[in-house]
């Protein structure tokens, strides 16, 4: 005989499981009595949300889904913004939570919360598990639709009685049986065959590439294809890294926050190829007009993705690395040579935002030197707001990773996805960019970060302002300030990062911030950089 | 424009809650939704009736393909090419001597009658939506006590089948 929770321990064995991050509950205590026995690694966070975050960056740079646990009740709900946010980026995570015995489901007891019914909007799918004979079909199939197709965050809601639950022996099904489930990955040849057609005939064609390139591990085929046809390449947020900012090819990031010359290739392009990417508002915020002047090909994974907010003319539906590879072997170089000069001159005309200052730390200057001095896989997570924006448009990922909330836009994302990422590739340099609104949602995780030993550093924009909601009320409302000022209630980071045992440090200027970037990187551990911004600074 | 679907899906709790929550979630307007199971136990199918244009009736599709316990989607196309049928539970108000006006009414519109009491009659008509209607606006005068409607179900004709 064996019980529930040792059979979901066992699951998460089968699948490969080295590591998970969690809090745990009287709820889910079985779970974790086994887990305590077995060698997989277990972080502790400090808040359960951000034990979704780590799962995410793992899994982002992992390359398999991340796992992560909570208890039932303010356990479980607190996982809800970390799985909305991995929903939003189509991350592959498998969530686990405890729940309430079965028999008292429905009866709001002492941290009953339907957590599957919570999370019904937030996840590619969910199990409330009432037989633990069903555990291990059940893990088969989350792990499956986690990472298959378009990836993304399963829940498993296990109570507490069925974690006790005796059942005769343990089998791992080989695969999972899911009737209505069958990822389409093969793009259809005929529309292959229009795509390359269309492409040979466009005068001024651009690629735009997004997330999906990423989650598929595309970025060979990508820059193949940019290579081989010499189509001029822009990016949505989720996109960047795949093309290297001093890529002449690469035009940088596209939307309100973008890059003025991956926008004027846009609005000037009669064809777009565009790749993983769902063009929400904050890319093309009128994605009908510019579907109007140009012809668009859309590669995604997700059929539903083709249509929902730009027309496509030429719809591929499939895995993008194999889309790609089979368009960059057939392509020919059809970039007309006028147009690879004007968008070249676009890129000459650029003059990059930000010199450096004495008075302060001029933030994009500041990344664009940092990415300079950093090795070339760096691993780079950037928080929501300003210090997003800043990071997307001037620090250069080359071999590395530019990892943030692209699609829920969830504050507090850095710290927590930066150990996850850190955790899965801890060769590489991983430094997590924040600023210090977005850090004080996460900087309970210093002591995560302190007791794991893992080596992050965090660089905190400090401007005691939530920079860009400011930059939203000077625009629209009159200047009136509201709620959008820390003045007087934040901590010294520096002393508080030193008295989690955090080396830290903090730069008033960019020569200084320059030097003591040097010194974060020499240090062997973790390191908090604090560094004073302009509070008017804007955001491009 | 209102579209017929046919949905077959799991048959296991919480699918409907999955399908009925895309449409709240996504912003598609729901005519009406019937389910019950199939010859196959584990097999539930849905009609569900859709209003709206054709981008909307594409992204419902799409979107309903994504649910993992959703095994096939299939929509019924033009009025006509298929049967769509629905049952309706009226009761309507009868004044003394309406009785037989009501019977007959009953009789032309090929409603049964289920029960009767000294001031109402209920019928029962299990037909097109267009004759529900009909029925419903030639009781209306006589005082409708209460309705209930389950919805369209809905058919191909022809050979056609719906299968897993």
């Amino acid at each position: 005989m064996i019980c529930g929770a040792e059979i979901m321990v066992k699951c998460l064995e089968e699948e490969g499981v080295t590591l998970a991050f969690g809090y745990p509950g009287a709820a889910i205590c079985p779970f974790y009595d086994f887990l305590y026995q077995s060698p997989i690694r277990h972080v502790l966070v400090r808040q359960e949300q951000n034990a979704a975050h780590m799962a995410s960056g793992y899994a982002r740079c992992a390359g398999r889904p991340g796992v992560c646990i909570a208890t039932s009740g303010p356990g479980a709900t607190n996982l809800i913004t970390g799985l909305a946010t991995a929903y939003m980026d189509s991350i592959p995570m498998v969530a686990i939570t405890g729940q309430v015995n079965s028999e008292l489901l429905g009866r709001d007891v002492f941290q009953e919360a339907d957590i599957t019914g919570a999370c019904e909007s937030f996840t590619k799918h969910s199990y409330l598990v009432k037989d633990a004979a069903d555990l291990p079909r059940v893990f088969k199939e989350a792990f499956t639709i986690a990472a298959t197709g378009r990836p993304g965050p399963v829940l498993i809601d296990v109570p507490f009685d069925v974690q006790m639950q005796e059942v005769d022996g343990f089998r791992y099904p080989e695969k999972a049986e899911i009737l209505g489930y069958k990822p389409r990955t093969q793009g259809h040849p005929l529309q292959l065959k229009r795509a390359l057609a269309a492409m040979r005939q466009a005068k001024r064609p651009v690629i735009c590439c997004g997330g999906g390139v990423v989650l598929a591990g595309a970025r060979s085929e990508m820059i193949a294809l940019a290579q081989r046809t010499r189509i001029p390449v822009v990016s949505t947020m989720m996109g960047i890294g795949v093309i290297p900012m001093d890529d002449p090819s690469y035009l940088g990031m596209i939307g309100s926050h973008g890059h003025a010359c991956a926008n004027r290739a846009m609005h000037e392009a009669d064809l777009i190829l565009l790749c993983g990417a769902r063009v929400g508002d904050r890319a093309i915020a009128a994605p009908e007009q510019v579907a109007e002047k140009a012809t668009v090909i859309h590669i995604d994974i997700d059929p539903a993705e083709i249509g929902k907010n730009m027309t496509a003319h030429i719809p591929i539906v499939g895995d993008i690395r194999q889309v790609l590879g089979k368009l960059a072997a057939q392509a020919e170089p059809c970039a007309p040579p006028e147009w690879v000069e004007t968008v070249r001159r676009y890129q000459r005309e650029f003059v990059p935002h930000g010199a450096e200052t004495e008075t302060f730390v001029e933030p994009r200057s500041f990344l664009r030197r940092l990415s300079t001095r950093m090795r070339e896989d760096a691993i780079l997570v950037a928080d929501v707001g300003q210090n997003q924006i800043w990071a997307a448009n001037n620090f250069n990922v080359k071999e590395g990773r530019f990892l943030t909330s692209g699609g829920l836009g969830t504050m507090g994302y850095s710290l927590p996805a930066a150990i996850g990422a850190k955790l899965a590739k801890p060769r590489r340099q991983v430094v997590a960019v924040c600023g210090d609104a977005a850090f004080q949602m996460c900087l309970c995780e210093l002591g995560t970060l302190r007791q794991t030993g893992v080596d992050v550093k965090i660089i905190v924009m400090e401007n005691s302002r939530l920079g860009m909601v400011r930059e939203v009320q000077d625009r629209l409302y009159g200047r009136r300030h509201a709620a959008t000022e820390l003045d007087g209630g934040s901590p010294d980071f520096v002393a508080l990062a030193q008295a989690y045992g955090v080396p830290a440090a903090r730069a008033k200027s960019n020569a200084g911030a320059n030097r003591l970037a040097e010194e974060m990187l020499a240090c062997g551990g973790p390191f908090l950089l604090v560094c004073e911004v302009d509070p008017d600074l804007p955001t491009l | 424009m209102k579209y017929t679907l046919s949905v077959l899906v799991e048959n296991q709790p919480g699918v409907l809650s999955r399908v009925s929550g895309l449409f709240s979630r996504r912003g598609f307007n729901i005519d009406s939704l019937s389910v019950g199971v199939t010859d196959e136990p584990r097999i539930s199918r849905m009609t569900i009736v859709v209003d709206g244009d054709e981008h909307i009736l594409e992204q419902v599709e799409k979107q309903l393909n994504k649910v993992i316990p959703v095994i096939k989607v299939k929509s019924l196309g033009e009025t006509g090419a298929f049967w769509d049928s629905e049952l309706l539970l009226v009761k309507a108000g009868c004044e003394p001597g309406q009785r037989g006006e009501l019977l007959s009414l009953a009789e032309l519109m090929r409603a049964r009658v289920v029960d009767v009491s000294p001031s109402t009659v209920t019928f029962q008509l299990a037909d097109r939506p267009e004759q529900v209607e009909t029925l419903i606006r030639l009781l209306a005068p006589y005082g409708i006590r209460e309705i209930v409607r389950t919805g369209v179900a809905a058919i191909e004709k022809g050979e056609g089948a719906l299968k897993k």
